[in-house]
């Protein structure tokens, strides 16, 4: 069995606003293998992006603020190292690629400069073995005319352009694990696959782990080997793909497989979850889903289910579980 | 119909400079401007006047006074002076210290206004609040006293006249830094929470290289034009200063200095030759330095393509 590339333990990221604490990581555990694809699901403001972001430590504070549990990447506790230290990660031994490539890129250097940067801060090569370097990457994420894409300037690149030099760019350092917020959020669909593939494809010839935050099922489907499921600053369900695919069991899950359109099946409107995502502020301790579940009970409203796995590892926070697994 | 071949030449002249970039985009609209031309030739006219036409002057610049006071003749086109000196090599003599001053002075205003203005807005909190709070106070002293101030300290203190220019504009650049201060702290700020700087914070570099590599060219344009605006302001400061007597001293001439030396009833009234030709030079150069400040900031602005 691979190793563990990265562990999340009970990660809690707050932010502390005028209203009130804002929760956005709440308590979070899952792990990344080595050479593994770790899907990170969830609706817009779950806390996927600040899980992420927490690993990088690039927590704005204040507001902000990790104040709890532990991040071991690679051995080393993330949350207790120096910026200098951390420094030396970023970019390096992590990469991280954007939702949006038409703002990641500095309008005013071009595409050369911004490449050769990493590779001569972290890999200490010579202008000269940077450049021929950069021409190698450029090459690898599929964009023809590279000599004359690294004189170039941001703007004279396509949306799909951009985000594969952003793609260059986090993997020129040879990076244990990529991740990749919502890297096709703002791409149409052809060049959406044309990024999944290259996503896909350099994972494999660079042996990294990749850990793709999305709310787009489809991707997951396609790309992931193992899928967390979040909600309301909370895991509340993790399986391997397949399984979580077959065997949905929080019926979070169900309803967001449910609401996914069906090629072949005209329906006239989609499913959607009925209700709304729980004011994020000072929430107590119970489901945060039992107001919008429709198997709601009793002990929903009043106690925090326990995060519990099955025999096939399967694991999942929702007390229709418990009994069961109790029993 | 015969249709023009595509652009593929025009593609490859263009990728010899590296792409249309900001600066490429910019010196077009730049030199499309009929003022901002204008400008530039009043100003290299002027540059040239005053550090190469001293050498094709027959005089020299020392005082005659046989020839006093004489208006201007074929031997001295712009007449003499009460000491009998020539007024257009006077004139370019002068020319060579306002135009230094006035850029020496924006160098050293432009040197503190940035750096003070990019460290306050890239990290901001209590960094933020000391250098702001200075340069609140340095604005809210009015310029003309302090610089009062200062020339009579400098007097007092006898500073040789030789030496005393590099105060005026020592003391000039430190007084009107605020102005850049403020506008490149606004733009950084909002750099820096842009994407891209995100970006580089993922890629794991350092403080001080994603300030001068990333966020600086980015305030470049912004700096040019505060640059070319104040050496305007700065050659008009010289030349009040010199006016009020505080500024360079006698002989060394500078374009204000001129002007208050005719600075006289008689003078103003029949001797027109003495304070016209500096006021010009003032008006000219200020005047083609404020139309290239205009160009340049309309060049910069990428909202106006082309």
């Amino acid at each position: 069995m691979a190793r563990n590339i990265v562990e999340f333990r009970n990660l809690k990221t707050y932010f502390y606003t005028e209203e009130g604490v804002v929760k956005a990581v709440n308590d979070v555990s899952f792990s990344i293998r080595e050479g593994e694809t770790v899907c990170v699901v969830g609706e817009s403001g779950c806390g996927k992006s600040v899980t992420a972001l927490s690993l990088m430590r690039l927590i704005q504070s204040p507001p902000g603020k990790i104040v709890g549990g532990e991040i071991i990447f690679d051995g080393r506790d993330i949350l207790k190292l120096s910026d200098a230290e951390m420094r030396r990660i970023r970019g390096n031994e992590i990469g991280m690629i954007f939702q949006e490539p038409m703002t990641s890129l500095n309008p005013v250097l071009t595409i050369g400069d911004q490449l050769m940067e990493p590779l001569m801060l972290h890999k200490h090569m010579t202008k000269k073995e940077a450049w021929n370097k950069a021409i190698e990457l450029i090459k690898q994420v599929g964009i023809p005319r590279a000599e004359q894409i690294m004189t170039s300037y941001p703007h004279e690149l396509s949306g799909g352009m951009r985000q594969r030099i952003m793609i260059a760019m986090a993997i020129s350092c040879d990076p244990k694990l990529l991740i990749a917020d919502e890297p096709t959020t703002a791409l149409d669909v052809t060049i959406q696959a044309q990024i999944l593939d290259l996503l896909r494809r350099l994972k494999e010839e660079k042996k990294m782990a990749l850990m793709l935050i999305t709310h787009d099922l489809g991707i997951v489907a396609e790309m992931a080997d193992y899928v967390v499921v979040m909600y309301a600053g909370k895991v509340i369900e993790e399986a391997p793909v397949r399984e979580l695919f077959k065997n949905p069991k929080h019926p979070y899950t169900r309803g967001l497989l449910k609401a996914k359109p069906v090629i072949g099946r005209r329906q006239e409107r989609l499913y959607t979850i009925p209700g709304q995502v729980p004011n994020p502020i000072d929430l107590g301790d119970f489901c945060y889903f039992s107001d919008r579940c429709e198997y709601t009970m009793d002990v929903c409203r009043k106690k925090m289910p326990p995060f519990v796995a099955d025999e096939n590892g399967h694991k999942v926070a929702c007390w229709l579980y418990e009994g069961e697994w109790k029993k | 119909m015969e249709r023009p071949t595509p652009t593929l030449d025009y593609r490859r002249k263009n990728k010899k400079r590296g792409g249309t970039s900001l600066w490429q985009d910019a010196f077009r609209r730049f030199i499309k401007n009929k003022y901002a031309i204008l400008g530039l030739v009043i100003l290299t006219f002027m540059i040239l006047f005053a550090f190469i036409g001293p050498y094709f002057s027959p005089h020299q610049d020392v005082p005659d006074v046989t020839k006093a006071n004489q208006p201007p003749s074929k031997e001295h086109w712009l007449g003499t002076d009460n000491l009998g000196r020539d007024v257009l090599l006077r004139l370019m003599l002068a020319g060579r210290i306002s135009l230094t001053v006035g850029i020496a002075a924006t160098l050293i205003l432009l040197l503190i206004g940035v750096s003070l203005g990019a460290i306050s807005g890239y990290y901001g909190g209590w960094v933020d609040v000391i250098i702001m709070r200075i340069a609140d106070i340095i604005y809210a002293m009015p310029g003309l006293p302090i610089l009062i101030v200062m020339g009579a300290i400098m007097s007092d203190l006898k500073i040789p006249p030789a030496h005393r220019i590099y105060y005026v504009m020592f003391i000039l650049g430190i007084i009107s830094w605020v102005g850049v201060a403020r506008l490149v702290r606004s733009q950084i700020l909002s750099l820096k929470e842009q994407e891209f700087m995100l970006a580089t914070e993922v890629l794991g570099l350092r403080d001080s290289k994603k300030i001068i590599k990333h966020l600086f060219p980015n305030v470049l344009p912004t700096v040019i034009v505060a640059g070319t605006l104040g050496v305007a302001s700065s050659i008009i400061s010289e030349s009040a200063l010199s006016f009020l007597g505080l500024g360079v001293v006698p002989p060394t001439p500078s374009w204000g200095y001129m002007l208050s030396a005719a600075n006289n009833m008689i003078d103003f009234a029949k001797r027109p030759w003495l304070w016209i030709p500096p006021g010009v030079a003032i008006m000219l150069t200020v005047l083609a330095i404020n139309f290239v400040g205009d160009a340049l900031r309309d060049a910069f602005d990428p909202r106006q393509k082309i």
